[in-house]
């Protein structure tokens, strides 16, 4: 059977947690990996930390204008790449970028695909993985019957793999972009340097007890004073108080944190399915019978807007 | 224009999962089913580009079982013109799926092809990509605004990722897009769009009309399983001030997350 091929979420001066995830439960199979690493300007850097997780292959795709990301840039180059090496498994983050490539990726083999993996198996003949479905409200095995087998794991669930203090061989490759009709013509930064929800070891969600997008100031207090990542309830984001790209639950974003702390959230059926793999969930609620506390690890019955500050100076403290 | 929007009939969000005894899929019983509420916005979209291009038809286009003609009347009755529904069973998988929604929309014609970011039951985000590569088409996903050029010929994407941050894409007609929530606000069905689509006729094709169906599924899905129900845990007591000390004093010592 063919190797494992991880191809990198790199944003040109690092290599993004979730690769360096990947490549540690891969290894840890005794699969032999190969990182691709598509676009470096610099491949020193990336080579390294790679190679310090215990990467030993790793490729540098490069190409004229390969450095911007496009899905047609990418599945083109990989075609072109891996077309000749049959491989057993094409492995990459559930990204923005991971999530856009991969199928077109996959077509270009005719092959199958599974998104969002929580755990992945490429051990045996057949490669296989569990994928939460329902935004998490139920799960499903996925064998593939004919290879390749392409995967996109979710971040932050696999652990994060001990350094190795190896170092990595590289091997340039000159790849073939072919036609791309979509071209990148701007990146608009967010608003600030916040963390992703996807990545985020700790999340502080708000809901429609905040009442206004001037009250969500609190959640984001909060959330800077220990680090953490601000997500907010559909009802907090239909009433406009949030952005859509801060919620989480069924049509918003699927997280699993270490911590995730629900303020003035009452807990429905879909924000449960996006939140429910978190480590540990904090209820705060004025409502002693809100839902959200059946689930919660902790829970604190009082009002969000005299609770919530009081936690941030405590959270302040502790850095 | 031709607009050709991709719909996937899923259960409703409120549904409580509960899995078939051979854990190969959910129970669909009494399962109520509805447009996937990403399909919803990417309906709402075709719409909209329809009615600021004289000319242009907004075609639906579903894969599946009978019952999803109902959801293609659903979008008929919010103003699409057309609705086309390939016949195929739930057992298709993702490749199966995208190569006949790809064979329809060749037949059907398409200069611009929407449809949701992911449909709300399996997740999988992944049709849009395939169906583009099978089409030859330009694509990108998660889109939250679309800007097009005064002569409809090429637009801009805008499209959501990590953080807050956006990328702006350009590319010509024909393309698909695969668009988020906060795109739009969906309409409502009217009254005299219900009387209409529940009497449109709707074009019905099955895999063989398309040259499909001696392909087997690239994977198989089983061993579902539902995830270990949360235990209530403790309420804290106290005043505010005492709850919060504790509630950090448990983070650190005993659930050892901070």
């Amino acid at each position: 059977m063919g190797d494992v091929y991880i191809v990198a979420d790199h944003n040109q001066s690092d290599i993004k947690r979730v690769t360096l995830e990947i490549l540690g439960e891969v290894l840890k199979q005794g699969a032999s990996a190969h990182v691709i690493v598509v676009g470096a300007k610099d491949m020193g850097p990336l080579a390294d930390q790679l190679g310090k997780k215990g990467a030993q292959k790793v490729v540098a795709l490069q190409g004229e204008g390969l450095d911007a990301y496009t899905s047609e840039g990418y599945a083109n180059a990989l075609h072109s790449y891996l077309s000749s090496k049959q491989p057993k498994a094409v492995v990459t983050g559930a990204t923005a970028q991971g999530k856009d490539f991969l199928p077109r990726l996959a077509a270009k083999f005719s092959a199958g695909l599974a998104t969002d993996c929580v755990s992945l198996d490429v051990s045996g003949d057949k490669v296989s993985a569990r994928r939460p479905v329902y935004a998490g409200k139920t799960s499903q095995k996925v064998t593939f019957l004919q290879g390749p087998a392409f995967l996109s794991i979710r971040p932050n669930v696999l652990p994060a793999p001990a350094d190795k203090g190896g170092s990595a061989q590289v091997e340039t490759i000159s790849a073939n972009l072919g036609a791309v009709k979509a071209k990148l013509v701007e990146v608009q930064a967010g608003a600030s340097k916040k963390i992703d929800l996807s990545e985020a070891d700790i999340i502080i969600s708000g809901g429609r007890s905040l009442k206004s997008a001037e009250n969500f100031k609190v959640i984001f207090d909060c959330a800077e004073a220990i680090g953490a990542a601000a997500g907010a309830s559909r009802a907090a984001v239909d009433a406009g108080y949030a952005p859509h790209s801060m919620q989480v639950g069924q049509t918003g974003r699927t997280v699993s944190p270490k911590l995730y702390i629900a303020c003035g959230i009452s807990g429905a059926i879909q924000h449960l399915a996006g939140m429910r793999t978190s480590k540990i969930i904090v209820a705060i609620n004025k409502d002693p019978e809100a839902p959200i506390f059946s689930k919660a690890d902790y829970g604190i019955v009082g009002d969000l807007f005299e609770v919530v500050p009081l936690l941030t100076e405590a959270f302040k403290k502790l850095r | 224009m031709k607009i050709v929007v991709l719909v996937k009939q899923v259960p409703d969000t409120e549904t409580k999962i509960r899995l078939k005894g051979d854990a190969t899929g959910i129970e669909t019983g009494d399962v109520k089913w509805i447009i996937s509420p990403y399909d919803e916005f990417a309906v709402e979209e075709g719409l909209k580009t329809r009615d600021a291009a004289p000319g242009s038809t907004v075609t639906v286009l579903s894969v599946g079982p009978d019952r999803c003609v109902e959801a293609l009347r659903t979008a008929v009755a919010m103003g699409a013109d057309h609705a086309v529904h390939v016949k195929g069973d739930t057992e298709l998988d993702t490749y199966q799926t995208s190569k006949a929604i790809a064979e329809a929309v060749k037949k059907v014609g398409a200069d611009l092809v929407l449809a949701g970011k992911q449909a709300l039951d399996d997740d999988q985000a992944a049709v849009f990509g395939y169906t583009a590569e099978f089409l030859g088409m330009p694509s990108t996903s998660v889109v939250v605004k679309i800007d097009w050029s005064a002569d409809k010929q090429s637009l801009r994407a805008h499209r959501e990722i990590e953080g807050g941050a956006k990328e702006i894409l350009e590319m010509p007609t024909p393309c698909l897009l695969a668009v988020n929530k906060g795109i739009n606000t969906p309409r409502y069905a009217s009254l005299p769009g219900i009387m209409k689509a529940k009497k449109k006729e709707i074009q019905t094709l099955t895999l063989a009309d398309l040259g499909l169906g001696s392909e087997g599924p690239r994977v198989q899905l089983t061993e579902f399983q539902m995830p270990p129900e949360r235990q209530a845990g403790k309420k804290l007591a106290g005043d505010a001030s005492a709850q919060v000390t504790e509630l950090v004093r448990l983070l650190r010592d005993e659930a050892k997350v901070l």
